[in-house]
């Protein structure tokens, strides 16, 4: 099988690489940049564990194709933090918003997406946003309490 | 037995050769839009090598336009983008309803409208609110291309009228008159991330004394395919979308139907439903037509 040739910026950083046609962004970010920050829980669509931005857009890595983001910009959970813990991620950890933390990736970048459209968003419009993450372990309250209380901290910085 | 390529033309000339010599050599060539149709399906029930034809990078699958008389919504633009542009939800609420009720952020990010028909499931919830809005295939092919309504497009489960060499380019839309809108409703047993029971898509006309003088009615996941119901339609036009024209429509939808019994629910159950989703999509579409 001919490997298909991509050049793409993962995290602000222009990446070179060869994938299998049918490989996915996932498989890519894994296996051939060692980005294993980005987790798979179903790979079809389902769990959002999987979730990067795509020139912008929340989109599940799953589900792309690593040979598609020819010439675009992937961020991954590796790319939030800078010298400190984004505000979400410093959060979900105060308010323990996971326990075996694969879904937690996902959970965070799909909230930074939704915090960069909606600084100030509802319970409901947070619960809405986030059905497509799916977390067997906290029962999602604190995860709520956390993008909440973050969107506060971005809101008013302390 | 062929291997897994992946390709992005840049034209449509491009994509329609592609097709053409994959037909003739025998090797399989699948179109790719949003995805998240065709990887899971990669993943799950049809893992055989194919060359997938990436047809995003296409002028003409990305076009949206809003014209003094016809809409056109590129089959290739996902519905985060087309949910974005206010004047296009202002104009076919309904279909954007259902075009975002496809599964979550995620999934909207990267599906698209194009996809959703041309997977051809009898569930696809955008389909039965493009019938509502009488919307049309502009297929694209070697012979200069071919207009089909979106009601004739799918032939059964998962099948539709493309034939090789042949794709969808996008969607043309009337553009509705100021008293003209629609709706979509479905069912599905939770609130987010499920497949519809049933659908109901409605559009209508309502005058200044508040007769219906336009309706078109589209039902989903109710029989193999979407389904225009002329009847349906017929019971509304003229009157004032009281509650004997409305159930009447109702009922027309639900003689219309042949649905199956699965887990979601029964056919009893989905003919019933399908009524009820008709009757309450027609008094939403009534309300923003007059509205509007
Ligand atoms: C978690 C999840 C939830 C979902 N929820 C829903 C839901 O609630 N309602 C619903 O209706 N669907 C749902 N879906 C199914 C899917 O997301 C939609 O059908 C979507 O609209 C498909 O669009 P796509 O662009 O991703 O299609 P793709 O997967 O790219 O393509 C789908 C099919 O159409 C063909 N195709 C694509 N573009 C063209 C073209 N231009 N010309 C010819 N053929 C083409 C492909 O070859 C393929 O067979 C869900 C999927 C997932 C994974
Ligand atoms: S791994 Fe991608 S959605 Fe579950
Ligand atoms: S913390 Fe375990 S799945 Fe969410």
């Amino acid at each position: 099988m001919a490997r298909v040739h991509v050049e793409a910026t993962v995290n602000g950083v222009e990446q070179e690489f060869l994938c299998d046609p049918n490989q996915s962004l996932l498989d890519v970010l894994r296996d051939e940049l060692g980005l294993t920050g980005t987790k798979e829980g179903c790979a079809t669509g389902d769990c959002g564990a999987c979730s990067v931005m795509l020139d912008g857009r929340l989109v599940c890595s799953c589900l792309t194709l690593g040979a598609e983001i020819q010439g675009q910009s992937v961020e991954t959970i590796e790319g939030i933090a800078g010298e400190e813990l984004h505000p979400l991620q410093q959060k979900f950890l105060e308010h323990a918003a996971l326990q075996c933390g694969i879904c937690t990736p996902g959970f965070i970048v799909a909230a930074k997406a939704l915090l960069e459209k909606n600084p100030n968003p509802d319970e409901t419009e947070i619960r809405y946003w986030l059905a497509g993450n799916l977390c067997r372990c906290t029962g999602y309250d604190k995860i709520i309490r956390a993008v909440q209380d973050a969107a506060g901290e971005l809101a008013h910085p302390a | 037995m062929g291997a897994y390529a992946y390709v992005a033309p840049q034209s449509v000339e491009e994509v329609v050769a592609i097709l053409e010599e994959h037909a003739s050599s025998g090797d399989r060539a699948q179109l790719l839009a949003g995805g998240t149709d065709l990887l899971v399906q990669m993943r799950t029930v049809d893992r055989e090598p194919r060359t997938i034809v990436d047809v995003k990078k296409l002028a003409e699958t990305n076009r949206l336009e809003l014209g003094g008389d016809e809409i056109y919504i590129g089959a290739a633009i996902p519905s985060a983008v087309l949910f974005e542009n206010e004047e296009l939800k202002a104009l076919l609420p309904g279909l954007l309803e259902a075009s975002d009720l496809i599964g979550s952020t995620q999934i909207q990010g990267r599906a698209t409208m194009g996809g959703n028909l041309c997977n051809s499931s009898p569930a696809g919830d955008s389909i039965p609110a493009m019938i509502a809005v009488g919307a049309i295939c502009d297929i694209g092919n070697g012979s200069g291309g071919r207009q089909i309504p979106v009601e004739d497009f799918v032939t059964g489960v998962g099948t539709n009228v493309l034939e090789s060499g042949e794709l969808l380019l996008g969607l043309k839309i009337p553009r509705p008159a100021d008293n003209s809108r629609d709706a979509y409703l479905r069912f599905i047993p939770r609130t987010e991330m499920d497949i519809a029971v049933a659908g109901a898509g409605v559009s209508v006309t309502i005058e200044a004394d508040g007769t219906c003088s336009t309706a078109r009615v589209g039902i989903g996941a109710v029989a193999p395919t979407a389904l225009l119901v002329p009847a349906a339609a017929d019971a509304l036009i003229g009157t004032q979308l009281d509650d004997d024209a409305l159930n009447a429509a109702g009922e027309a939808c639900t003689a219309a139907s042949s649905p199956i019994t699965d887990k979601r629910g029964t056919a009893e159950y989905r003919r019933k439903v399908v009524a009820v989703l008709c009757r309450r999509a027609a008094n939403i579409a009534k309300q923003r037509a007059a509205g509007a």
